[in-house]
């Protein structure tokens, strides 16, 4: 049994991954019907708003939540949801985006120009779109042979960035209901915190060992290229 | 396996669509019956029942907006007390009990006394009162308020000569206001009014809405109504009313005071630090409009703050 989670067979994954493409696309579902059928309450542009950045935010972290998953189940396939998990963060928050862009303001683009320099909590969160691009957009497995495994890592490190500018977003948008972008900032506390941790453990067993690190190759890091 | 079909259904077997709607709406009104039954049944725990008001004079005010739905202006509501979202004061505040209900008017006045609901009921001829509403987040409604003029009540305790403002205290109830459990704001809320702010004409204590008395959401069984200032003024559930010298604190200005100063007029050139104030979503519409100087209300206000800096008095 232990055996089976920590190593499903091809079709397993294959089957895991259909269903959880399927059910990312829930909250999407649920909103458009919502807003079809006047089920979005009084503010639906503030229902859809909202909705759609709470669900970048839950995929961003979702997918930060991957690798320290990973390492304490030994389920090491997960890695395999990781890259959509990171493209529905991105997709969703193209809908927040264009929510923003098309029912919040109409287009108005002297006035986004204006929100974007002028309002912080809009600065930031337009920062975390336009970082999550180049992500997006080297997501595949030609653009990481062609960038190379390591300035691929290096630039979806960004994530990390991006994580914290999303959540900075949510803390300076709220009137005082601060519990919610609490509640986010204690899970990439956390996921972060234990990438950190992790970093520090490597260097005291180095310092102890007195082995430098580990030259890892690129091939090796990036096991999402099918071999 | 065969399942036999009918070859035509004669005409007199289908039902005409007048008598078809006929049967919808007794069914409807049947089952409507009821569940306000069942509502009447649960009142004594709490279930929310607006009763109508009678005797109420119709709407003097011009105003061409239309009025928001009720359904609207009933479930989405800050009233924190009761919850941070917007929906969560219809879904907590009907176990409120808002009878009986008193509220004390003191402080530097010849007459301070208590008022109960009842009498407060009947101290002036009710009005309705189409007003709009706009909330400092960037949204607004357009509500017809069933009330009187503050005014009318401040006259009766007939306040001395060093009141200067008008401090109101909401009710708070620790067991009930699950939102109060986290120190969102200072409890019990509480705002203020200059004076003549409060004495001015506009300036309503609302015990109804749609001629109907208000659902607890709404801060039943009374509360203020500032038109040309934005929602939080206007406090909810009131218990206390209080003439006072110095300017008061109020509930959103203690929280934020770079944000919710204490005259928080609506002002489309003066933006909250963090977000426009230009602009507003009517709730029922799609694109925004464009917000008014003193909400729409500069004729009748505008002279209250005649040589006021309203950047710096925010």
């Amino acid at each position: 049994m232990r055996d089976w989670i920590k190593n499903p067979g091809r079709g397993a994954i294959a089957a895991f991954k259909c269903v959880l493409f399927l059910a990312c696309l829930l909250p999407l579902a649920h909103m458009s019907w919502g807003f079809f059928n006047d089920e979005l309450g009084a503010n639906p542009v503030e229902a859809i708003t909202r909705g759609t950045g709470e669900w970048t935010l839950r995929f961003l972290l979702a997918s930060l939540a991957i690798t320290p998953l990973r390492k304490l189940s030994g389920m090491n396939w997960l890695l395999r949801t990781r890259r959509m998990l990171g493209l529905y963060a991105f997709f969703y928050g193209l809908q927040h985006f264009i929510t923003y862009i098309w029912l919040d303001q109409f287009f108005d683009w002297e006035g986004i120009a204006r929100d974007i320099l002028k309002r912080p909590f809009i600065t930031v969160g337009f920062a975390a779109f336009v970082l999550l691009i180049p992500l997006a957009a080297t997501s595949f497995n030609a653009a990481i042979r062609w960038l190379g495994g390591r300035r691929w890592q290096a630039l979806h490190r960004s994530v990390y960035a991006i994580g914290i500018l999303a959540v900075l977003h949510y803390w300076w948008l709220v009137k005082r209901d601060i519990t919610e972008p609490l509640i986010y900032t204690l899970i990439l506390a956390t996921l972060l915190g234990y990438r950190a941790w992790m970093r520090e453990e490597e260097r005291r067993r180095q310092l102890a060992t007195g082995r430098p690190q580990q030259k890892v190759k690129a091939r090796k890091i990036i096991p999402i290229i099918p071999r | 396996m065969l399942i036999r079909r009918p070859d035509n259904i004669p005409p007199s077997e289908i039902t005409a669509p007048e008598l078809y709607q006929a049967r919808r709406e007794f069914i409807h009104s049947g089952s409507r019956a009821v569940m306000a039954a069942a509502a009447g049944l649960a009142l004594p725990w709490g279930a929310a029942e607006a009763a109508a008001l009678a005797n109420v004079q119709p709407n003097r005010q011009k105003i061409d907006d239309k009025p928001t739905r009720l359904k609207d202006i009933t479930s989405y509501n800050n009233f924190y007390e009761f919850g941070l979202d917007k929906d969560e004061p219809a879904e907590n505040a009907g176990v409120m009990k808002t009878r009986p209900w008193t509220v004390v008017v003191e402080g530097l006045c010849n007459k301070p006394r208590s008022f109960a609901i009842e009498d407060l009921l009947k101290l002036a001829p009710l009005e309705e009162r189409i007003y709009r509403m706009r909330c400092v987040e960037g949204w607004s409604m357009v509500i017809p308020w069933v009330g009187f003029p503050l005014a009318s009540l401040l006259k009766l305790v007939e306040p001395q000569g060093s009141a200067k403002f008008v401090e109101f205290v909401t009710h708070y109830d620790k067991r009930i206001m699950l939102g109060t459990w986290q120190p969102v704001l200072d409890w019990p809320y509480t705002e203020g009014l200059r004076l003549d702010e409060a004495m001015h004409p506009l300036t309503l204590m609302a015990v109804g809405l749609y001629g109907e008395e208000l659902l607890p959401q709404n801060g039943a069984p009374i509360r203020l109504v500032v038109p040309w200032k934005y929602g939080f003024k206007g406090a909810k559930s009131i218990v206390k009313i209080r003439l006072v010298e110095k300017m008061p604190g109020t509930a959103w200005n203690k929280a934020a005071a770079n944000e919710y100063g204490f005259y928080s007029n609506v002002n489309p050139a003066v933006h909250h630090p963090r977000w426009k104030q230009d602009t507003e979503r009517r709730i029922g519409e799609i694109t925004k409009r464009k917000t008014l100087l003193f909400n729409g209300y500069a004729d009748e206000v505008g002279q209250l703050y005649t040589g006021m800096d309203l950047k710096k008095n925010y």
